[in-house]
């Protein structure tokens, strides 16, 4: 794979896109928000310091998925009252993008996916039930969250957000569904809970005493 | 990773975190790196914030002094399905039925890896629960089943759960006096839980354990409180599918069948002798024997059967005999009683005996054999004529009475087991079996 390589237009420090259609990153030294333009790289904000969190995934952390390899290259970190999670953007050996989220130690992976109509977040409540790909998805929760920073490499803009709401969907196996409403448009991700030991994940952060 | 990525600056290692409590300032240390939400302080009972750095207080809740500890201290590590967890919190929940209040501890387990796991504990009985990850379906809240991964698990109990008393880290908002309405569906050794808190339903699944196992799992000294009486979900001892005993007795029987029919087509039944002989009242007083003719028995060594008829009629007549081999001499003494009694009393007709009798003698080598008869009779019988047949290789079937008796008992033993435990587990349900709600409603019976 072709990596592409640029220089930070704030500090001159070498950026490295480990995955060739990541939109935007984050300087590793100087914490600023770079977005890829045609020509090179424009900052667009600056990433305040992420706060402890305790994900033992990191950037760099490798893994499976089925018979395909990944490598975790950005994520967006959220807070809901409840706590907070990770989405942990990953790249897939074949070159596709997906999403690891860990939410207090519970996995899962889902792709972004296309569906017409997607429900505005006014007229979604829980218990209510959609089909996407023949398979029916049950609202579970609605959990209004924000938006605490990024880091890495990810598919699209995203930075300078703040109150964001989320729609989890669940099922009778082990799939689920996401509606985010980051942006005007919802965006919807399908995907399926996995457990941690079928990840086979390397590279992992250590925790003091275990 | 190739030698052109700028050096990570690295996260830095999480850490338990020593705090202090605002209230008393005695020292609380955070073990699940920012996962707990809740954390209660061991000293003077505040439930403290712990997503806040100032730990704000969130409530304070009356300990009494005489407050169990938990079993397993919390800050104890123990492996659970190959997976090292630390206890880092414990809860005390009641629930009241028919106004009887109901104890149980909840111990919150984490891993920093493998996220939060649970162990409940009710009277030595133990369950390792996690928070289920499908949707179980129930058509609504306590009905009959409910359905997880393909497998369906019956009503067992609703009702409402109250915390008492909190220790510890929690995942979640934890509050004492907060109620929850718990149900519980189980498919022994599983149990599955709903729990409905406002609006938000929770789903779990437990698996009994015994307090042996999590004795060892956390190499806790002594040994755990034994357990009383059977739990919801609690392994049946009687381990074997008790319809499956019963198919493999039906088995058994048919098979037993099949070879009483075969022994007895191949059983030849072979006529060797039928004489009338007459019983005079003289002989009978001078206890005259005789013999019968000779009859071959050809073959192989087989049964001989002896059956004699006489048409007595509230008399008896006993007969001694002697089955006599004229080549060796060898000789088979058994003796016969022919007896036939009836009448009338307060209770009816009654009879007692028949005017027949049958005996086998088994393995008679072939060979010429005759019977000496010496017949003995009522006094007050007058005289009769009486009959001796004699057939040679009849089967028998007693041997396969006993082989259906000894393989019926360990069924009906297995199976009353199996019943009396099911029994003892639906009365402390919703559903207790029947002749049981009766019996408690008039007699106030209990175990």
């Amino acid at each position: 794979m072709t990596q592409v390589v640029a220089n930070c237009p704030n500090c001159g420090a070498k950026i490295v896109f480990r995955w060739s259609s990541s939109v935007q990153t984050v300087c590793d030294f100087c914490k600023s928000i770079l977005v890829r333009t045609d020509v090179d790289l424009k900052k667009v904000g600056q990433v305040a310091d992420l706060p402890p969190d305790s994900s033992p995934i990191q950037i760099n952390t490798e893994g499976k998925y089925g018979n395909k390899a990944f490598v975790v290259v950005g994520r967006i970190l959220y807070e809901y009252d409840q706590g907070g999670w990770n989405e942990w953007h990953i790249m897939m050996n074949d070159g596709a993008s997906a999403w690891l989220s860990d939410a207090q130690n519970e996995y899962a992976l889902s792709l972004a996916s296309k569906a017409p109509n997607l429900p505005a977040a006014a007229q979604v409540h829980v218990g209510q039930q959609f089909t996407w790909s023949e398979q029916r998805y049950i609202v579970s929760v609605i959990t209004p969250a924000h938006y605490r920073g990024v880091e890495g490499e990810l598919p699209f803009q995203y930075w300078d957000k703040t109150d964001v709401t989320f729609v989890d969907l669940r099922t009778e196996a082990r799939k689920f569904a996401t509606l985010d409403y980051s942006d005007p448009e919802p965006a919807l991700y399908l995907g399926e809970f996995v457990e941690f030991d079928d990840l086979k994940l390397k590279n992992l952060r250590s925790f003091e005493g275990w | 990773m190739s030698a052109g990525i700028p050096p990570l600056s690295g996260l830095p290692k999480p850490q338990a975190k020593a705090l202090n409590c605002p209230k008393c300032g005695a020292a609380i240390t955070l073990h699940s790196f920012g996962q707990a939400v809740t954390v209660v302080c061991g000293s003077c009972h505040t439930i403290l914030d712990a997503k806040d750095p100032k730990l704000a207080i969130l409530q304070q809740f009356e300990a009494t002094t005489h407050e169990v500890k938990p079993l397993i201290p919390l800050g104890t590590r123990g492996k659970l399905a190959g997976t090292d967890y630390e206890a880092i919190g414990f809860q005390r929940r009641s629930t009241k039925v028919d106004g009887i209040a109901y104890c149980w501890h909840e111990y919150v387990l984490f891993n920093p890896y493998k996220g939060t796991r649970y162990l409940s504990e009710y009277n030595g009985h133990w369950n390792d629960i996690s928070i289920c990850k499908t949707l179980p379906t129930a058509e609504f809240d306590g009905a009959a089943t409910a359905n997880y991964l393909g497998e369906t698990y019956k009503h067992f109990q609703s009702a409402d759960a109250s915390t008492d008393f909190v220790l510890g880290e929690f995942p979640w908002q934890v509050r004492v006096g907060e109620q929850a309405a718990v149900t519980d569906y189980v498919h022994p050794p599983r149990v599955l839980s709903s729990e409905k808190l406002d609006k938000e339903v929770t789903w779990s699944i437990g698996e009994y354990m015994y307090g042996r196992e999590i004795w060892d799992a956390f190499k806790l000294p002594g040994a755990p409180p034994e357990a009383m009486g059977v739990y919801e979900n609690q392994p049946s001892p009687v381990a074997i599918n008790v319809t499956g005993i019963w198919v493999a007795f039906a088995a058994f029987t048919v098979f037993l069948l099949a070879l009483m029919a075969g022994f007895d087509m191949h059983a030849k039944k072979e006529p060797v002798l039928h004489e009338t002989f007459q019983l005079n009242r003289a002989d009978a007083r001078g206890e005259a024997s005789f013999v019968t003719d000779v009859f071959e028995l050809t073959g192989h060594a087989a049964t001989v059967e002896v059956k004699t008829s006489a048409p007595v009629d509230n008399h008896w007549i006993y007969l001694n005999y002697a089955l006599i081999n004229q080549d060796t001499g060898q000789a088979w003494d058994f003796g016969r009683e022919v007896s036939y009694y009836h009448g009338y009393d307060s209770d009816g007709s009654w009879s007692e005996g028949k005017q027949t009798d049958a005996v086998v003698i088994p393995s008679v080598p072939p060979g010429h054999y005759y019977l000496r008869i010496e017949p003995e009779a009522d006094p007050l019988l007058p005289g009769l004529l009486y009959s001796v047949e004699v057939t040679h290789d009849v089967p028998v079937f007693g041997i396969y009475g006993i082989a259906f008796v000894a393989l019926l008992v360990p069924a009906v033993i297995i199976s009353f087991r199996a019943y009396t435990f099911e029994r003892s587990r639906w009365s402390e349900s919703d559903h207790p079996p029947m002749e049981l709600s009766n019996m408690s409603s008039s007699s106030g019976d209990s175990e």
